[in-house]
């Protein structure tokens, strides 16, 4: 069998080399709308008030994409809907201890609450407040249903796994974590944005609608936290094709929930998850690199 | 109950208890006293990576509560163990387990040294070398989570009375984790921990 050839000057080390240079300044690459902006210093489009210099994240994901990365405390991230059709699967872990990670349990327990949203905490399974979401949040939050799996995926979609189109949104999760040396292990149940879920009187559960385009939540890290998404099909939804759309992260620094900030003082439990977290933060190495930190 | 009976023991109020199981094997859980939650949670016998998932569980059969036919799955969405039997109606999912952490937030930091499930959870797990980063969402057995039309969700009188009992088939080799729930802040147990019996068959 003849050694195929390419007509694309690949065949030398140097013709390699001036190809692979030529792709950043394509075309292509200048069409492509789901890419982190780098240095994310010269993203546009900002949400009102925030300056560019601030911008510490900003990326647009595609329906399949993930991304996992440490966040400080103050931080701001912002995650927006674009087309009004997609879902997003989160987890949080405690950058300095990730043993301590969401535990969507105790969110909803704590807060007496399952349709959580604009307004409510992320807790930990310590009891201490991860990331607050802002309340003029218009995006949707379900913590019941989590991600999907390899196995509903493939019967569903007619495959799973990484290398496919349709990859479960545990697998995806867990890409993202592994970057941050955490494995299937820590993975714990997580929470769906963008989609929400209603319970009948009877436990049954019911997908509501999505949109609309340019939905957002903002999450405000109260802790140093790895914020690992993933944007993959709601489990419950039913549609034949695997469905969804852009999602855009945008963070920037900024301030944690300060004393008498009103997230801390709507709720007696509320005061004490932030109380618990203030406790933490005193015995904190002051970066947050405790033994056993994942890197940023 | 099929097979013979292989262990039959009365768990403590208060303690952990936990007991490998083989495929096939039954496991009846006897509420003895009424309105005893039994927060509890079940791995693979080999792989810790592979353990219950609550959030896979209710979105494979679209139903937070579990009971008569219900399949405890996995984070890859397989069967672990089958509810094959269930004379109450309904057990929990989504309230997870009391620790000495969440209950500081829920009741007060006077609370953060009462015993609490995750720490039975811990201590039934430790001799098979499984330990907080094992610790996911858990059944609650008896234990009644309504969640209201507005969303409003809480852990209220149980449904429960002497003698009621739910029984899992195991579908696979697995370790099974029980907390006999020490709770004494909110009417898991009508404020009054007390024994429980569990009969695994073969």
């Amino acid at each position: 069998m003849d050694t195929p050839t390419s007509d694309s000057g690949t065949g030398t080390v140097l013709g390699a080399r001036d190809h692979a240079r030529a792709q950043a300044a394509s075309a292509a690459a200048a069409a492509m709308t789901t890419q982190p902006t780098i240095p994310a210093s010269t993203a546009t489009d900002l949400p009102p008030g925030v300056e560019a210099s601030s911008v510490v994240w900003d990326e647009t994901l595609a329906l399949g994409g993930y991304a996992s990365r440490v966040i400080r405390r103050g931080t701001h991230l912002q995650l927006t809907d674009v087309d009004g059709d997609t879902n997003v699967n989160l987890v949080l872990h405690h950058a300095a201890r990730p043993i301590e990670r969401l535990n969507v349990a105790d969110t909803v327990k704590l807060q007496w609450n399952a349709y959580l949203g604009a307004g409510a905490l992320l807790l930990s399974d310590m009891g201490r407040v991860l990331c607050s979401i802002l309340p003029d949040s218009t995006g949707a939050l379900d913590l019941l249903c989590g991600a999907s799996t390899r196995r509903a995926v493939a019967e569903r979609y007619g495959g799973s796994g990484n290398h496919s189109p349709t990859p479960s949104g545990r697998d995806r999760l867990l890409l993202g974590l592994a970057k941050h040396g955490l494995t299937r292990r820590d993975l714990p149940p997580s929470a769906n944005l963008f989609r929400s879920v209603r319970v009948d009187a009877d436990g049954g559960l019911a997908l509501t609608p999505s949109g609309p385009p340019g939905a957002y939540l903002t999450l405000r890290a109260e802790l140093d936290v790895l914020v690992t998404v993933a944007v993959t099909p709601h489990p419950l939804d039913e549609r034949p094709a695997y469905t969804g759309g852009e999602v855009r992260l945008t963070g920037w620094s900024g301030a944690a929930a300060g004393p008498d900030h009103p997230a801390r003082t709507a709720s007696p439990e509320a005061q004490r998850a932030f109380e618990n977290t203030d406790d933490v933060l005193l015995t904190l190495s002051s970066s947050g690199a405790a033994s056993g930190a994942v890197a940023p | 109950m099929t097979g013979s009976v292989i262990l039959d023991e009365v768990v403590p109020a208060r303690a952990p208890w936990s007991r490998r199981l083989e495929t096939g094997d039954t496991l009846r859980i006897v509420d003895l006293e009424g309105n005893q939650a039994v927060d509890f949670i079940v791995y693979d016998a080999v792989d810790p990576d592979l353990r219950y998932d609550a959030s896979v569980t209710v979105a494979a059969q679209r139903n937070i509560f579990l009971t008569t036919g219900s399949v405890l799955r996995d984070g890859e969405g397989e069967p672990l163990l089958t509810v094959v039997d269930d004379v109450v109606g309904r057990h929990d999912t989504i309230g997870g387990a009391c620790s000495c952490e969440s209950n500081t937030v829920r009741y007060g930091h006077h609370t953060k040294h009462q015993h609490a499930c995750v720490d039975n959870f811990l201590t039934a797990l430790a001799p098979y070398g499984r330990g907080k980063r094992d610790m996911v969402s858990n059944v609650n057995w008896f234990m009644n989570v309504p969640v209201e039309a507005d969303g409003s969700l809480g852990i209220v009188d149980g449904l429960s009375a002497p003698g009621k009992y739910v029984e899992l088939r195991a579908e696979r080799p697995v370790l099974v984790a029980v907390s006999n729930c020490p709770q004494i802040n909110n009417p898991c147990n009508d404020f009054n921990p007390t024994p429980i019996r569990v009969v695994v068959s073969r």
